[in-house]
C-alpha cells in the first residue's frame, strides 16, 4: 500500500541523500529500523492504540455549511486536524518517530521548529516516552510564537533560539543538522516535515498519510463519492503530502497545494518554492529551492512562520512535474482574512498556515474555478497565531 | 593521463619525507583584498594544497567560525564569479594546488559542466563538495570524477570499515579524514583515538589521506602528521584572521608549516 521511492530515496529525479558522510550510517541505520519496524505487528499495534487513545484519532471531516454559503461552493469539508492532541497533523508524525526513536535506543531526541507546532509535538512525544528533547528555532519565530516556546518548555524540552542566517525555520534545520552530526551516536532527528534526506521525506509522508487515509474514507461515507478537488496548505509539505497520499492514485481528484505568496509572487518576499524557484539541494534533498543565481538560497517570507521555508518536500516536487497535483498560491492579506473570516462563520479558529488553503478555496469558489466536493485540510488551530495577527490590526481586512 | 598538480605535490612530499599542509580560506572574507593576500602568502610559505572555500548561505557542516566567514562573505558581495577571479590571480604567480570547497548547491546551479570548465580555466585542480557523500548521485558523481577537476572525498569516524575502502578508492588526488563526528570548528583538543583511525585509512587508501576538523595548533599538527600525508586547517586560521589580519594569519601558518616539517612524514609509505 505505501509507495516506496526506492533505496535511493528518490521521487522522479528529487529527494535523495546530500549530507554530509558523517551522517550515513545514521540515514542507513533509521531506514532499516523503519522497514524492520513496518513489518512489526506489536510496532504497529503501538502506533494505532496511541493514534486513538492519545493522539485523538480519527479526527471528523466537517462539513462547512456557512463557508459554503460564503464562498458560493458546496459541498466542503474540513478534515479538523486541529482537533488533534497538540492542534495540528504534526503529532502524527512525532508520536511515530519517538516510537521509532526508542526503537533504535536513541535517548535523545533534536527537533527543528518554525511555527512552533513541530516543536510543540516533539516535545509531548519525547515527555510521553521520557526522551531528552533539544527544539532548534529562529528567534525571529522565537519573538512571533511566544506561546509554542512556553509550551514546549512546559513539556520539558530546552528550546535553543538559533540566532544565524535569517533566524528562521530554514536556519533552525541547519542548526539541527549540525547537532546531529555531532551527537549522531545517541540522538535521533525528528524532522518536521517532508524534507530532508531519505528516508525522512518518506517517512513523515507515511506517519501523515493517515489523514488522507481517513478523509478519503469519510468523504465516501458522507458523500458516496469521491471528492472532486483535495486542498491543503504547503509549506516543506507534510500535512498536503499526508492529505495528498491516499488519493494519489485516484485520478479523477485534483489534488490543489497552497503555497504562501507573502507580499507576492516576483516581490522576493514569498515562500512559494514551486511557484518561482528552481530545483536545487538543501538540508539533504534536491527539490524545488528559492535561491539566487549563484545557488545562495534566498530567504523565504511569509507572516505563517510554518509555511516561512525556501525548500519543499521532493515529492511535491514530483508531483508538479508529472501534473499529478497543481500548485497555487495566496499572499498574506488573503490568508489573514480568511484566518479572521473562518471563525466568524463556523466557530473554528484555523493556523495561519492553515488559512491559505481556505483562502484560495474561498477565491476560487467565488470566481467557480473548483470543483465541488472539496476536501480541505485543517491542518492546525489559529490559538497561537490570534496574538500576532491582532498585532497586524486592520492589515488583513483591506 | 598526465598527474595533475596535487598528485605531483604529494609525490614531490613524499620524495621529502614531508607531511603536507593545507589551509582552508574562506573567498572574499572579510574582504577580496584579505583573500588575494592570504592565498599569495600561504602559497609563498609553502602550503602544499590550498582549499579555497566557496561560502554558501547555509553551511550545514560548519560550526560557529566558518557560518560567521561565509555569511560575511555574501554580505561583502562576494560571488562565485569572484571566486574564480581570486583563483586566477593567484595563478599568476603560483604553481600551488588549489581544491574549491564547496556545498553542492552553487556548483549544481551553475551546472556542473558550466561549473567544472570555468573552474578548470581559472586554475583550480580540485573539487570537494561537502554534502554529496558515496553513491548520492551516481550520475553527478561520475561527471566530476570524469571532469579535469580532481573529486576530492570525504570519509568520517562514523563511515563504515567497507566504506572506508570503497570511498578512499573513489577519491582522486587525496581523500579527507573528517577528525571527529561533529561541525568544523578550531579546539583545543584532538581526540586520542585519531592517530589510529587516520592510521587505519592510511592503510587502506590507495591515494594519500588528509586530515582536518578540529586541528588548530602546532602541536595537534605535529600529533596528527606522524599519521596521515597531510593536515587541514581552517576554522583556527579563520579565527586568526579576525584577530589579527593577513599577518596574524599568515604567521599562524608559518608555525604550522614549520610543525609539519619538524614532524617529518609518516613512517607508513616509507
Amino acid at each position: 500500500m505505501i509507495a516506496s521511492p526506492g533505496q535511493a530515496g528518490r521521487f522522479g529525479p528529487y529527494g535523495g541523500r546530500y549530507v554530509p558522510e558523517t551522517l550515513i550510517p545514521a540515514l542507513d541505520e533509521l531506514a532499516a529500523a523503519y522497514e524492520a519496524a513496518l513489518a512489526d505487528p506489536a510496532f504497529l499495534a503501538e502506533a494505532d492504540a496511541l493514534a486513538a487513545d492519545y493522539v485523538g484519532r480519527p479526527t471528523p471531516l466537517y462539513r462547512a455549511r456557512r463557508f459554503e454559503a460564503a464562498a458560493g461552493i458546496a459541498p466542503v469539508y474540513l478534515k479538523r486536524e486541529d482537533l488533534n492532541h497538540t492542534g495540528a497533523h504534526k503529532i502524527n508524525n512525532t508520536v511515530g518517530q519517538a516510537l521509532l526513536a526508542r526503537r533504535m535506543g536513541k535517548p535523545r531526541i533534536i527537533a527543528e521548529t518554525g511555527a512552533g507546532q513541530h516543536g510543540v509535538a516533539t516535545a509531548t512525544a519525547c515527555a510521553l516516552f521520557d526522551l531528552e528533547c533539544v527544539v532548534y528555532m529562529g528567534s525571529e519565530d522565537v519573538e512571533r510564537q511566544s506561546l509554542n516556546v512556553y509550551r514546549m518548555e512546559l513539556l520539558g524540552a530546552e528550546v535553543r533560539p538559533v540566532e544565524s542566517g535569517t533566524r528562521t525555520l530554514k536556519d533552525a534545520t541547519n542548526e539541527a543538522l549540525r547537532d546531529w552530526v555531532t551527537h549522531v551516536a545517541d540522538t535521533h532527528y525528528v524532522i518536521g516535515s517532508v524534507v530532508g534526506p531519505h528516508p525522512f521525506p518518506l517517512i513523515v509522508r507515511d506517519f501523515q498519510a493517515v489523514i488522507g487515509r481517513e478523509a478519503r474514507r469519510q468523504i465516501i461515507e458522507a458523500e458516496g463519492r469521491l471528492p472532486a478537488t483535495v486542498v491543503a496548505c504547503v509549506g516543506g509539505g507534510s500535512n498536503a503530502m499526508g492529505m495528498f497520499h491516499a488519493f494519489a492514485g485516484d485520478e479523477e481528484v485534483a489534488l490543489v497545494g497552497v503555497e504562501a505568496a507573502g507580499e507576492g509572487l516576483g516581490s522576493g518576499r514569498s515562500s512559494a518554492s514551486l511557484g518561482e524557484g528552481r530545483p536545487g539541494v538543501l538540508h539533504g534533498s534536491l527539490s524545488y529551492l528559492l535561491q539566487d543565481p549563484d545557488g545562495q538560497v534566498a530567504p523565504a517570507h511569509s507572516v505563517a512562520a510554518g509555511l516561512d521555508y525556501p525548500g519543499v518536500g521532493p515529492e511535491h516536487a514530483h508531483l508538479m512535474d508529472s501534473g499529478r497535483a497543481r500548485y497555487v498560491s495566496v499572499g498574506d492579506g488573503a490568508a489573514e482574512r480568511a484566518f479572521r473570516e473562518l471563525p466568524a462563520l463556523e466557530g473554528i479558529i484555523p493556523a495561519l498556515e492553515t488559512a491559505h488553503a481556505l483562502a484560495w478555496v474561498a477565491e476560487a469558489g467565488r470566481r467557480g474555478e473548483v470543483a465541488a466536493p472539496v476536501a480541505v485540510c485543517l491542518s492546525g488551530r489559529g490559538d497561537k497565531d490570534v496574538v500576532h495577527v491582532s498585532r497586524l490590526g486592520g492589515r488583513g481586512e483591506a | 593521463m598526465v598527474p595533475g598538480r596535487i598528485a605531483r605535490r604529494f609525490a614531490g612530499l613524499a620524495a621529502e619525507g614531508r607531511a603536507g599542509f593545507i589551509p582552508f580560506v574562506t573567498a572574499g572574507y572579510p574582504t577580496p583584498d584579505h583573500t588575494r593576500d592570504l592565498l599569495a602568502g600561504l602559497a609563498e610559505l609553502g602550503a602544499d594544497v590550498i582549499e579555497l572555500g566557496i561560502p554558501f548561505s547555509d553551511p550545514m557542516a560548519d560550526g560557529p567560525t566558518i557560518q560567521r566567514s561565509s555569511q560575511g562573505a555574501l554580505e561583502g558581495g562576494t560571488r562565485v564569479d569572484d571566486v574564480f577571479a581570486a583563483l586566477a590571480e593567484l595563478r599568476r604567480t603560483s604553481e600551488v594546488p588549489v581544491v574549491l570547497f564547496s556545498y553542492l548547491n552553487p556548483v549544481y546551479a551553475r551546472g556542473v559542466g558550466t561549473f567544472v570548465s570555468e573552474a578548470a580555466e581559472a586554475g583550480a585542480d580540485g573539487i570537494l563538495p561537502t554534502d554529496l557523500p558515496l553513491g548520492a548521485d551516481p550520475a553527478l558523481e561520475a561527471r566530476l570524477t570524469e571532469s579535469p577537476l580532481d573529486f576530492v572525498r570525504l570519509i568520517a569516524p562514523t563511515t563504515s570499515a567497507d566504506r572506508v575502502r570503497e570511498i578512499a578508492r573513489a577519491s582522486q588526488g587525496f581523500v579527507y579524514y573528517v577528525a571527529r563526528t561533529g561541525v568544523t570548528g578550531a579546539r583545543a583538543e584532538l581526540r586520542g583515538e585519531l592517530a589510529a583511525e587516520a592510521g587505519a585509512v592510511c592503510a587502506v587508501s590507495p591515494v594519500p589521506v588528509a586530515v582536518g576538523f578540529g586541528v588548530s595548533t602546532p602541536g595537534h599538527a605535529r600529533a596528527v602528521a606522524a599519521a596521515c600525508d597531510a593536515v587541514a586547517v581552517g576554522s583556527a586560521l579563520v579565527d586568526r584572521l579576525d584577530g589579527g589580519g593577513v599577518a596574524g594569519a599568515l604567521a599562524l601558518a608559518g608555525e604550522l608549516r614549520a610543525a609539519l616539517d619538524e614532524a617529518g612524514r609518516s613512517a607508513r609509505r616509507g
